[in-house]
């Protein structure tokens, strides 16, 4: 139930923004994260829940580095 | 790390077994469309948790949600996950095949044009969910005051998952890592597994739902056996903290409760109530305690601790099948015996 899913914001109107998942576009509300046209989000039941971030390569090396030294 | 340097490490893996439970049903969805099983050395077993918010509803929440579809100018919306699952005696979608007024909706925030445009009708929202909703439903509550709209009210059976883990560590579950809920995380952050790592020397690893992402939690905590770690393989949208503001509007409208998880019983602070300030958005959430199985003979108790696999239970595949099922992880399809039947897990 907990399915959400990453998109990008076209437009942004009040408290409700417009997310492109490959064509779809739906209306999400933006109560819960500040975003800005051209973030990718996370969805979830209409409401946008997190902007996806850029340090994911860098902070997984990281990780992986760890559980290696932990092995 | 090279993907197939860890699918070669899980494959022929040969240490000391190892016991995974991965709480959320969106990965149990994932683990089986991936084939993740059919991936893994024999010693390194998998488990499904408990985590469907739908599955763990007890009959009598869903028993109030037909009394209350049935009463004069009102209706009870709900996402579709929540249709078929059984109350004690039927489910929602036979009640609005004899007239109940029931709804789908994608989002709650669908209910503030539908109230405004029906004023006469009184919509109750089936606020199911675990920490990554109950954020949508403290949007919905601030909207609803915010217009100063009176006929909307939550019948909440909302869930925390830090209680009913430690819940199942405690119960002597037979586990020796979490693969953490992805989306849980986005919502409270990794470090809220820390006191549970801690507590019983487990790691937890929070992943994705990609086969890549999934394989890499279980590569991080086979090789962290023992240790008490908390791994973060989903940053993407998963920080240490969380999201903070999603955070504080929970903590403004609802207050932390017993919960009954069907199946388990009551498990003390794993719930979320709208708070007495708030009482005139409850439908009547509290006390939906009763839990009756359709079937005696059902076992989805001991399926959702990780106690027996799906295939063990003497119903499974004969009279409890997607088409006819008897218990909840039947029902949904992120539900652990639903999976198991329609992928052929074993």
């Amino acid at each position: 139930m907990c399915v959400a899913l990453p998109g990008k914001v076209i437009e942004i109107n009040d408290r409700t923004a417009t997310v492109d998942f490959s064509g779809n576009q739906v209306k999400a509300d933006t109560g819960l994260v500040s975003v800005k046209e051209g973030d990718y989000v996370l969805v979830h039941a209409g409401c946008i829940m997190q902007v996806m971030r850029k340090e994911e390569a860098e902070e997984l090396e990281e990780l992986f580095r760890e559980v290696e030294e932990n092995a | 790390m090279n993907l197939e340097t860890i699918k070669k490490y899980l494959k022929e893996y040969d240490g000391e077994e190892v016991a995974l439970m991965e709480v959320c049903g969106s990965h149990t969805g994932a683990i089986s469309k991936f084939g993740i099983p059919t991936l893994l050395s024999k010693k390194i077993r998998l488990i499904s948790g408990p985590g469907c918010p739908v599955c763990v509803t007890p009959s009598a929440y869903i028993d109030r949600l037909i009394e209350l579809c049935k009463e004069p100018d009102t209706c009870v919306a709900t996402f579709g996950d929540l249709m078929r699952v059984p109350g004690s005696e039927k489910n929602l979608s036979l009640a609005k095949g004899e007239g109940g007024n029931v709804r789908m909706v994608y989002s709650p925030m669908e209910l503030l044009t539908l109230a405004k445009e029906n004023p006469t009708t009184n919509y109750i929202f089936a606020a199911v969910g675990f920490e990554t909703t109950t954020p949508v439903y403290a949007l919905l509550l601030e909207s609803l005051i915010r217009e100063n709209i009176k006929n909307v009210k939550l019948l909440t059976a909302l869930k925390t998952m830090p209680a009913a883990i430690n819940w199942l560590c405690a119960s002597g579950a037979p586990i020796t890592g979490f693969i953490a809920p992805g989306h849980v995380s986005v919502i409270t952050g990794s470090d809220i597994f820390k006191p549970l790592a801690d507590k019983y020397g487990i790691p937890f690893a929070v992943a994705g739902f990609q086969g890549e992402e999934i394989l890499e939690a279980l590569y991080g905590l086979v090789k962290c056996q023992g240790s008490g770690k908390v791994m973060n393989f989903y940053p993407k949208v998963v920080t240490a903290e969380g999201n903070t503001v999603a955070q504080k509007k929970v903590a403004t409208y609802f207050e932390e409760s017993s919960a009954v998880w069907r199946g388990m019983g009551a498990i003390e602070g794993s719930g979320l109530l709208l708070r007495k300030e708030y009482a005139e958005f409850d439908a009547g959430s509290a006390d939906l305690n009763e839990d009756k199985k359709l079937n005696k003979a059902c076992r989805c108790d001991q399926v959702l601790m990780g106690k027996i696999s799906p295939t063990e239970c003497p119903l499974f595949r004969k009279v409890c099948n997607p088409m006819n099922p008897q218990g909840a992880c039947m029902v949904s399809e992120e539900g652990s015996c639903h999976q198991y039947l329609v992928n052929n897990r074993r």
